[in-house]
């Protein structure tokens, strides 16, 4: 990463810098007006507008917009069903993926080579190609209910399983514990056999806590796409029960004329991935490298 | 001697089978049911039993025709074209035409006629988006890339600042941006205006079907440019130093170093960014969804956010299938062909 100083002149090194200042200024301040406007009234939106005080916290500020929008805008439901099919998904996803690497990578079994060109081919098959199918598919599949006691209901629709149970299993993550996990020399594995290991054991207590690193990084991918998911939600959930945040969001940008509550409602809606963003950022970083030269 | 454990095909049958059945059950069934589907004309709801149609649905996306019209003297003696709704009527091969575009030339017109005009729209609409973004977005990712990569203080911090908006919502971005564009009191519009002491009109970015793709063009370059220029920083740092070293003493101007030792050993990291982001391209929606609903006037609308109309919103699960179908067909494609091109460019 050592750049080459040396032959940059002062002048060459400023007008580098100005330059990239400017791009600072042009990702930056977007998150900036939406965050002051998210605590001015509408009237001192527009008219701060025209000047630089659109993102400066100027005026009359206050955690009004904030209040108007966790109390009128079904907002606390739709995080909690956002919060709770993301984790749900990491979990699941981190534990059933890595697992299923485990296998392709230290465990000698016929087929193996197949399991793995098939994963392989399945990275290149997007959502989007299949998710009109799989709407009907879901439409028809059983799950539990408790309306008027325990019964079974013939639909996915409108259900938080509906936007986790897809997505636990995810070649791109198998694919890439199983580069990780091949990377760990044998015989930290062979020595734990001789001790008298099973496999799950030596899953358990060599791979899983060798690979940190690799884990955090499946846990951010899978994490941030469960967080940030759009397309999916606007197919298969229509109703308001078990919508996420983002759906939540776009439906009252469409329906809402404030601009500071709307601001403010993205504003909620960035923080926890901006917060998470701020104190992982090396993982988060090292997540999109590692999958990009690899991938 | 191989551990006995290590041999057991059963276990890691065990072990594979949540992953691998969650694959099958949401990748590879759904993949096929959407072939399968293509050929049939499946309702999500509908009282009429579902039947094999053929290829129908597929002549109902892709059909594509053209017809030759000569003038003719019209009642008041001016002459003029049949109306094409009149000849489409008339002529049974035409049946389900409808006019997508025309050419004249003198005493005679050309029309295009297609079956499903709006899927043309869309499908041109996302080709013209992917040729605006892709050049747009790759070379800003790369320009950034070399910014950070620059050896300034606080590199890690401008990393951080042009990578954020990666991670934050396409919605929360698209929301944002809107206001933006907005023609009155958009900051976009401000800005231009006070740049040009006021000379700058006003425009409806969003709201004009001429500058309603370019926006959402830069919006979406803004957002996703940080991913690649991660992937570009990768690529620069694995660039051995000795060449920028041995450049320099044979007296390569930093251009020079940049068009002889930089973009060659980044050859690779190129086509595969150029691939990724236009795979990603073809699948606009979230910004168009939440931004313009594919107008004005069809004018963003785009292949994903076709087939989301008519499969989900219009509940025709089988012609939302088949536009899904092309898209995957298109974007498979493009990916080998990409893969081609380079392959052979980086092997000469």
């Amino acid at each position: 990463m050592k750049p080459p100083l040396n032959s940059k002149t002062a002048a060459q090194r400023i007008a580098t810098y100005a330059i990239v200042l400017l791009f600072v200024v042009i990702f930056v301040s977007p998150f900036l007006f939406m965050l002051m406007a998210s605590f001015k009234p509408n009237q001192q939106i527009f008219s701060d507008l025209s000047s630089i005080r659109a993102f400066l916290p100027v005026g009359s500020i206050s955690l009004q917009n904030y209040r108007d929008v966790i109390g009128s805008s079904g907002i606390g439901r739709f995080a909690l069903n956002s919060a709770f099919i993301t984790i749900v998904t990491v979990c699941a996803g981190l534990f059933v993926n890595s697992l299923a690497a485990f296998a392709l990578a230290r465990l000698e079994w016929r087929g193996k080579g197949m399991v793995l060109g098939l994963i392989v081919v399945l990275l290149i098959i997007p959502l989007e190609a299949i998710a009109v199918p799989m709407m009907l598919m879901v439409a028809y599949l059983p799950t539990l209910g408790f309306e008027g006691g325990l019964s079974i209901q013939w639909s996915w629709l409108d259900t938080r399983l509906v936007q986790i149970v897809p997505f636990v299993a995810n070649a791109f993550s198998i694919f890439f514990f199983y580069q990780a996990f091949s990377d760990i020399p044998r015989d930290f594995d062979e020595a734990a056999y001789v001790d008298g290991a099973t496999p799950f054991q030596v899953y358990r207590h060599v791979i899983v806590p060798l690979s940190g690193t690799t884990f955090a990084t499946v846990a951010i991918i899978q994490g941030l796409a469960a967080w940030n998911q759009y397309l999916w939600p606007v197919i298969v959930v229509p109703s308001e029960g078990a919508r996420p945040l983002m759906v939540g969001l776009q439906q009252f940008f469409r329906f809402q004329t404030e601009w500071g509550e709307v601001m403010a409602y993205a504003t909620l809606a960035t923080l926890p991935v901006f917060l998470a963003f701020i104190f992982f950022q090396r993982w988060f970083v090292q997540s999109v490298m590692g999958s990009g030269v690899k991938g | 001697m191989r551990p006995q454990w290590a041999n057991r095909g059963a276990l890691a049958f065990l072990f594979g089978t949540p992953a691998m059945l969650g694959l099958i059950g949401f990748l590879v069934v759904p993949f096929l049911m959407a072939i399968g589907l293509t050929l049939t004309n499946q309702k999500l709801l509908s009282p009429q039993d579902t039947r094999i149609v053929g290829l129908s649905n597929y002549e109902r996306l892709l059909g594509l025709t053209m017809i030759r019209q000569d003038s003719v003297l019209g009642v008041n003696g001016d002459t003029g074209f049949e109306r094409v709704r009149d000849v489409t009527r008339r002529t049974p091969r035409l049946h389900g035409y409808k006019p997508l575009g025309q050419a004249e030339f003198g005493s005679t017109r050309l029309v295009l006629l297609a079956r499903d005009p709006i899927f043309i729209q869309s499908l041109l609409n996302t080709i013209l988006f992917a040729v605006m973004v892709v050049p747009l977005q790759c070379s800003l990712a790369l320009a950034l890339a070399l910014l950070v990569n620059a050896g300034l203080p606080g590199q890690r911090l401008f990393r951080t600042v042009y990578f954020s908006p990666v991670v934050m919502s396409m919605v929360v971005v698209a929301v944002i941006w809107a206001f933006l564009f907005n023609r009155d009191l958009g900051l976009i519009n401000q800005f231009l205006s006070w740049a040009t002491f006021g000379k700058f009109q006003p425009v409806d970015w969003l709201g004009n079907p001429a500058t309603a793709m370019p926006a959402i063009v830069i919006m979406s370059a803004w957002q996703g440019a940080g991913l690649q220029m991660l992937i570009f920083l990768a690529g620069l740092q694995a660039i051995p130093k000795e060449l920028y070293d041995a450049a320099r003493i044979d007296g390569a101007t930093a251009f020079q170093r940049f068009l002889h030792v930089t973009l060659p050993g980044l050859s690779r990291t190129i086509a595969f960014v150029i691939i990724i982001t236009t795979i990603a391209a073809f699948g606009l929606f979230t910004q168009v969804d939440v931004m313009t609903q594919g107008g004005p006037a069809n004018a963003t609308s785009t292949v994903m956010f076709y087939a989301i109309e008519r499969g989900v919103r219009g509940q025709d699960i089988a012609y939302g299938s088949t536009i899904t179908v092309v898209y995957f067909v298109l974007i498979a494609t493009l990916a080998l062909l990409q893969q081609r091109f380079f392959a052979r460019r980086a092997g000469s």
